[in-house]
């Protein structure tokens, strides 16, 4: 596999001395980890799952469609089936009684699997402070990346998408060691503080 | 003019009910015991085919309120177009009264969503589980003693972390 472009390949380890065979100034054959190709496969092919529920789900649309074309940064391939998805997107307001249907939906994604929560209402629960709207679904399911906004721009989310796709090369790893460290298993913040109030 | 001969028919059959008008809207008042004579007699004899909506008013803290809950039972005749606001107090403990499925079948789910928002039991409703909220949800959420943020239900779930998958 030839990858030519330094800025698009995956991290390359610098090497004294230098082991590539060049023929002219094109590598011939280029050293890297495994994990930083697997990554690279893996960033550009996200398959998006559209969790959406409210009016961010009218930008998640638009996102996909071919003003804001989504398919640029290579997550274009929206399934409404869970199992052929890696990426959740959490587009609005998620209710009591929707929650176990989004950690059922969560569950039957296979690894990898990452999640953006857009939005505020997503993220926070918005303004719908009441007895039936879930606070933030970070505190029932892991969250990588939130996007602010009500609704986020489609601009915003691409970003975000990007952001997603940094993180993915920047600690990714064939067999998915990345997500069973401790720092990724912490229970939600301010859960505890929140239940007292 | 057709609204006072459906009032004065009301009258002549139960007695003296307290009415009201307010902007061309005529209210009547029945009591609970009498609440599902009063319809039935509407429908069959005054025309009043059609039931709008059975909704609720919790008058809690309400300002020279006496009664706890306010049923509503908006009637309309499809004939003349003819509108009428039926009302029944309730009271705890226990607010309950006769289910009106028998007379309209759309009270089925109206009155599925009053007991699911108010705890209002309607006797012989052949189906009176929750609408809207989930089964295991034991409050009453549209009580005015009920508060806003509600008793903990929105966090009761288990949390999923990246091992579990």
């Amino acid at each position: 596999m030839a990858l030519e472009e330094k800025g698009d390949s995956p991290h390359l380890p610098e090497r004294p001395g230098g082991c590539c065979a060049q023929m002219g100034t094109v590598p011939f054959f280029q050293p890297t980890r495994l994990d930083a190709l697997v990554s690279w496969c893996r960033k550009y092919s996200l398959w998006p799952m559209p969790f959406a529920t409210a009016c961010c789900g009218i930008e998640l649309m638009a996102t996909g469609a071919s003003r804001h074309d989504i398919a640029r940064f290579g997550a274009e391939v929206f399934r409404f089936s869970p199992r052929q998805c890696d990426l959740m997107i959490v587009a609005g307001r998620v209710v009591m009684k929707m929650l176990p249907v989004l950690q059922r939906i969560w569950q039957q994604m296979p690894e990898p699997k990452w999640c953006i929560s857009m939005g505020a209402c997503a993220s926070t629960g918005g303004v719908f402070d009441t007895y039936c709207v879930v606070q933030g679904v970070d505190r029932f399911i892991p969250v990588d990346l939130y996007v602010p906004g009500c609704p986020p721009r489609p601009e915003q989310l691409i970003q975000s998408v990007v952001d997603l796709q940094e993180k993915i090369q920047r600690e990714g790893t064939l067999r998915g060691k990345e997500f069973h460290e401790p720092s990724r298993q912490r229970p939600n913040r301010a859960l505890q503080e929140e239940q007292g109030d | 003019m057709i609204m006072d001969q459906t009032l004065a028919a009301l009258r002549a059959a139960f007695g003296e009910l307290p009415t009201s008008e307010f902007r061309g809207q005529t209210r009547v008042v029945a009591p609970a015991a009498t609440a599902h004579e009063v319809l039935g007699f509407l429908k069959e004899r005054e025309g009043f085919d059609l039931l709008v909506d059975v909704t609720c008013v919790d008058y809690l803290h309400y300002r020279g309120g006496k009664d706890r809950f306010g049923l509503v039972y908006l009637l309309a005749n499809t004939r003349s177009n003819a509108r009428l606001t039926v009302r029944v107090m309730l009271n705890d403990p226990q607010p309950a009264i006769r289910s009106v499925v028998d007379l309209w079948e759309a009270a089925n789910w109206l009155e599925r969503e009053v007991w699911d928002m108010f705890g209002i039991g309607f006797a012989g409703h052949p189906d009176l589980r929750r609408i809207l909220l989930p089964e295991p949800f034991t409050a009453f959420p549209l009580r005015k003693d009920y508060p806003l943020q509600g008793r903990g239900e929105r966090h009761n779930f288990p949390v999923l972390h990246r091992a579990e998958g």
